[in-house]
Formats: structure tokens, C-alpha cells, sequence
């Protein structure tokens, strides 16, 4: 159930284990987040980001563990999960925008189907998010007109159609030309700015240090280590986290 | 009596093309309901529901059409239904078509990206807005050249119908030939006829799918 007074801890995971058949893609996992912080995860390709934050919303189940988002135990089964999914907006690698709808009908279909709005306040709400994501003029053309850029701009502005509380985002930038990138990202920043709750994978360094309140290190299937960007990117203790941001840098 | 082969049996033969096309009409809908539940069923999360549907299918794939013929028109009467060829012929190409279309269509959902389920999936959609708002219509814009290719499998198929004595045109023809006694010219006629349903819609799928491939690998 959603409490009145929002609780300050926005997703607690404990003790998270999830096997992809006899794979062991994540191994004890704990982690809490507060309400408004912005989290960056990174780690080695396979290292179970990707997988890490699926649990959230669910496109991934768990086998053991318990997992709660906004008060809502995800893992007690039941239609926890509906509500859990209206809460938490989702960005891809790959956009996923739906490929027959124009851009305003990618934002409103969620808003009606689910939320059931009216169709006027659906549109109201798309124009104002697209208008934030600094796109209003795209509303009527097809995904596939747009670049790759506005495209994953449209992806965050049908996310925050549903007004969720918590965002993550898949290496949201990975698939995008370089100079694509920075539109994306400072629309994020902005993001961030109004005091969403982000959970962020992605290798944007110079992104981590701007926003995130902690950064997260994995490998194979592990949180390693977590601090603050100053401490992570300065005085990283881990062995491996040293010769992964050698690596990417 | 032989009487000579003339423009009356031309006549008489094109006059049977309506019977042809209304089998191949109400196979054509029958199967398109049942080859949608076939497709969703194959495509589904629960298992029993895919291995049932898999066994359908291969059922029909791995039998000839007139032998499914046979089965339905013999088996009705065995279970006590009036032998009636229009009802058996009906059903085993309805039958036949759910299976066909169902395995095509399963295809088509399957080749629409898995992100777009999951992108509805997490923006809340449930199984049904799902399908009808994400997956299918997308799937529909694939199906179509496939979907006709088979229409025209199928109405070529509705001529096994004359053996169980549903009077279509191939059964017309065989009519007509008892009387005239001019196989050629009565067959020819009638093929003629098959031709002039069938090569419209051939040519329609392979348009269509060549504008299909060039959308896709832009
Ligand atoms: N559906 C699946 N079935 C089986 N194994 C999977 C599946 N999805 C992921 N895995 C495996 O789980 C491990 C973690 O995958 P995950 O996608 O979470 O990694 P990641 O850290 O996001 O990597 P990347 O940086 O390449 O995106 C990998 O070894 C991967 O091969
Ligand atoms: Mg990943």
C-alpha cells in the first residue's frame, strides 16, 4: 500500500538472489535508497546492472530476497507489482519507443490504459512533458523520423507521463552518437535537478560526478563498493573498481 | 448421353466460383479467429497452453488436407451429426486454416522486438492493452504478405472439397465433364478460373513483402 506520509527510504533490496537458470546472476545484493537521491551503477560488461535494476519493476523476478519500492513489498506477490510499476518509470539502451504511434500517442497510451485519464488531461500532460524533454514541435511525427537523440528524449518523456516517483535508466546514452549524447544527459540533469529519484546505469563519468549522490560499483553479480563520486572516482578501494576505471577512462 | 462442350458449361462452371469463394470465405474467418487464439496461445507464458497449441498445429502440418477432410466428414457422422458437406467442409478447412495462420501469426508476434514488450510491460500495460496496443498491430503490418500467401493456398485447397461431394467449382467441372466428356477443355476452363482468383493475390503478397523487406532494412 502507498502511505500518505512518503516514507524517506524510496527502495529497500535485501538479500537479493536471482538465478538466470543455473546462473547466478546476482549474488546477496543489498541496497537502500533514499527518497530523491540519484544513484549511478556501473561495472563491467555481465556484471548484472542491467539485471539489478530490472528487479525493480519486476521485468526480471527474483528468487530470494525481498525487495520494497515507495512501501510497496514487490515481493509479496499479488498486484503489488501494477502498483509498483505506476510508480517507476523506465529508460532503455535501445528507446523501445512503439514504432506505429506517433510521439504523442507513445506518451498518452500508458496515461489512458492505465491510469485511465481522460483523454484531454493524457494529451495536456504529454505536451508538457515533451515540451520539458524540449520537444513539443515532434509531438505528431513518427519514432522513426526522429533522431536517436529525441527519440530517447521522447522515451523519458513518456516515462515521466506517468508521473512516477522513481526513474532508472539503462546505459540510457550507450546507443547514441556522440553528439547526441550531452542533449540526452542534460535533460537527466535536469531531471535531477526537480529531486527524482534516479537509479542510473551508465559509464557518462563526467555525468556521475555531476548528479549522483552514490555511485555503485558491480561485478559478477556483487555490489563491490559504493561512496560518494569524490571518494569512488578519488580513493576507489576496491582492487577491481581501480582497474575498471582505469579501463573506461 | 454426350452432348458437345459449349459456352452454357462455360457459363455453368463460372457460376460454381461463388461457391469456391464463399468456402474459402468462411474457412478464411473461421480461421482467422481460431488462428489468432492458435498464435496466442502458442505465444503465451503458460505452458500448457503453448505445448496444446504446438500439437494442434503439428497435427495439421504433418496430415494432407484431404485426409482432415475425410476425418471431419466421417467423424460427424459418427458422432451422430447428419452427413452435411457444407458443414464438413467448413469445419475441416476452418480447422485447417486456424492451424496454418496460427503457426504464420505466431511467427509475426514473435518477430516483433523483445523491448517492446518490455517497455509496455514496465510502463504499467497489462497482458491485454499489450497485446492490442503494442504487439499486435505491429505484428499485423508483417502478417499481411504471409497471410495472403496462404489465402490463396487455401482456395486452391477448398477443391478437395469436391470429394466429399460439396459441389464447388473443381466438382462443377467434374459435373460438367460427365456430360461433355471434354476433359481438357472442362479442366482447362476451370483452372483458368482458379488462376483468375488466385494470381491477383499472389501478386499482392509478393508486392507487399518486397515493400515490406525494403521498410525493414532501411
Ligand atoms: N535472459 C537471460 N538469460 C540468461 N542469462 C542472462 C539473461 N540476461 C542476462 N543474463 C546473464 O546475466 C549476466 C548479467 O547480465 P546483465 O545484462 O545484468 O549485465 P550488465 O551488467 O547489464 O552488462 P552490460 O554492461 O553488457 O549491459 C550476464 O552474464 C548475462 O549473460
Ligand atoms: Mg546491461
Amino acid at each position: 500500500m502507498t502511505t500518505a506520509t512518503a516514507p524517506e527510504t524510496s527502495i529497500v533490496m535485501q538479500d537479493i538472489n536471482k538465478w538466470y537458470g543455473a546462473y547466478h546472476a546476482l549474488r546477496n545484493v543489498n541496497l537502500n535508497v533514499r527518497r530523491g537521491e540519484r544513484i549511478v551503477i556501473c561495472g563491467p560488461s555481465g556484471s548484472g546492472k542491467s539485471t539489478l535494476i530490472r528487479t525493480i519493476n519486476q521485468l526480471e523476478p527474483i528468487q530470494e530476497g525481498k525487495i520494497v519500492v515507495d512501501g510497496i513489498e514487490l515481493t509479496a506477490g499479488g498486484h503489488n507489482v501494477d502498483e509498483v510499476r505506476r510508480d517507476v518509470g523506465m529508460v532503455f539502451q535501445q528507446f523501445n519507443l512503439f514504432p506505429h504511434l506517433t510521439i504523442l500517442q507513445n506518451c498518452m497510451l500508458a496515461p489512458l490504459k492505465v491510469r485511465k485519464i481522460p483523454k484531454a488531461e493524457a494529451e495536456a500532460t504529454a505536451r508538457k512533458f515533451l515540451t520539458r524533454v524540449r520537444i513539443p514541435e515532434q509531438a505528431d511525427k513518427y519514432p522513426a523520423q526522429l533522431s536517436g537523440g529525441q527519440q530517447q528524449r521522447v522515451a523519458i518523456a513518456r516515462a515521466l507521463c506517468m508521473q512516477p516517483r522513481i526513474m532508472l535508466f539503462d546505459e540510457p546514452t550507450s546507443a547514441l552518437d556522440p553528439e547526441m549524447v550531452k542533449e540526452v544527459l542534460d535533460t537527466m540533469v535536469d531531471l535531477a535537478k526537480e529531486g527524482m529519484t534516479m537509479l542510473c546505469v551508465t559509464h557518462e563519468m563526467g555525468f556521475a560526478r555531476a548528479v549522483a549522490d552514490r555511485v555503485i560499483f558491480m561485478d559478477q553479480g556483487q555490489i563491490i563498493e559504493e561512496g560518494s563520486p569524490e571518494a569512488f572516482f578519488g580513493n576507489p578501494q576496491n582492487e577491481r573498481t581501480r582497474a575498471f576505471l582505469k579501463q573506461i577512462h | 448421353m454426350i452432348r458437345p462442350f459449349g459456352f452454357n458449361d462455360i457459363i455453368l462452371i463460372a457460376e460454381a466460383i461463388r461457391w469456391t469463394l464463399a468456402l474459402s470465405a468462411i474457412a478464411f474467418a473461421g480461421g482467422a479467429v481460431g488462428g489468432l487464439l492458435i498464435a496466442l496461445a502458442r505465444t503465451s507464458d503458460t505452458r500448457w497452453l503453448r505445448t496444446a497449441s504446438m500439437l494442434f498445429i503439428r497435427l495439421f502440418q504433418g496430415t494432407p488436407l484431404l485426409m482432415q477432410l475425410f476425418l471431419v466428414f466421417f467423424g460427424m457422422n459418427i458422432f451422430g451429426l447428419p452427413i452435411n458437406p457444407w458443414l464438413a467442409a467448413s469445419l475441416a478447412l476452418t480447422l485447417h486454416a486456424s492451424a496454418f495462420l496460427g503457426e504464420i501469426w505466431r511467427g509475426c508476434i514473435e518477430a516483433v522486438p523483445l523491448g517492446q514488450r518490455e517497455a509496455a510491460t514496465a510502463l504499467g500495460l497489462h497482458y491485454y492493452d499489450r497485446m492490442t496496443s503494442v504487439i499486435l498491430p505491429q505484428a499485423a503490418r508483417i502478417s499481411v504478405a504471409p497471410t495472403v500467401g496462404f489465402l490463396v493456398q487455401l482456395i486452391k485447397g477448398t477443391s478437395l472439397a469436391s470429394i466429399i461431394g460439396f459441389t464447388e467449382l473443381t466438382r462443377t467441372g467434374q459435373i460438367v465433364n460427365n456430360a461433355t466428356f471434354s476433359p481438357f477443355q472442362v479442366f482447362g476452363t476451370v483452372a483458368v478460373f482458379y488462376f483468375i482468383l488466385c494470381w491477383p493475390l499472389s501478386l499482392t503478397a509478393r508486392r507487399m513483402e518486397i515493400r515490406f523487406s525494403r521498410a525493414t532494412t532501411r
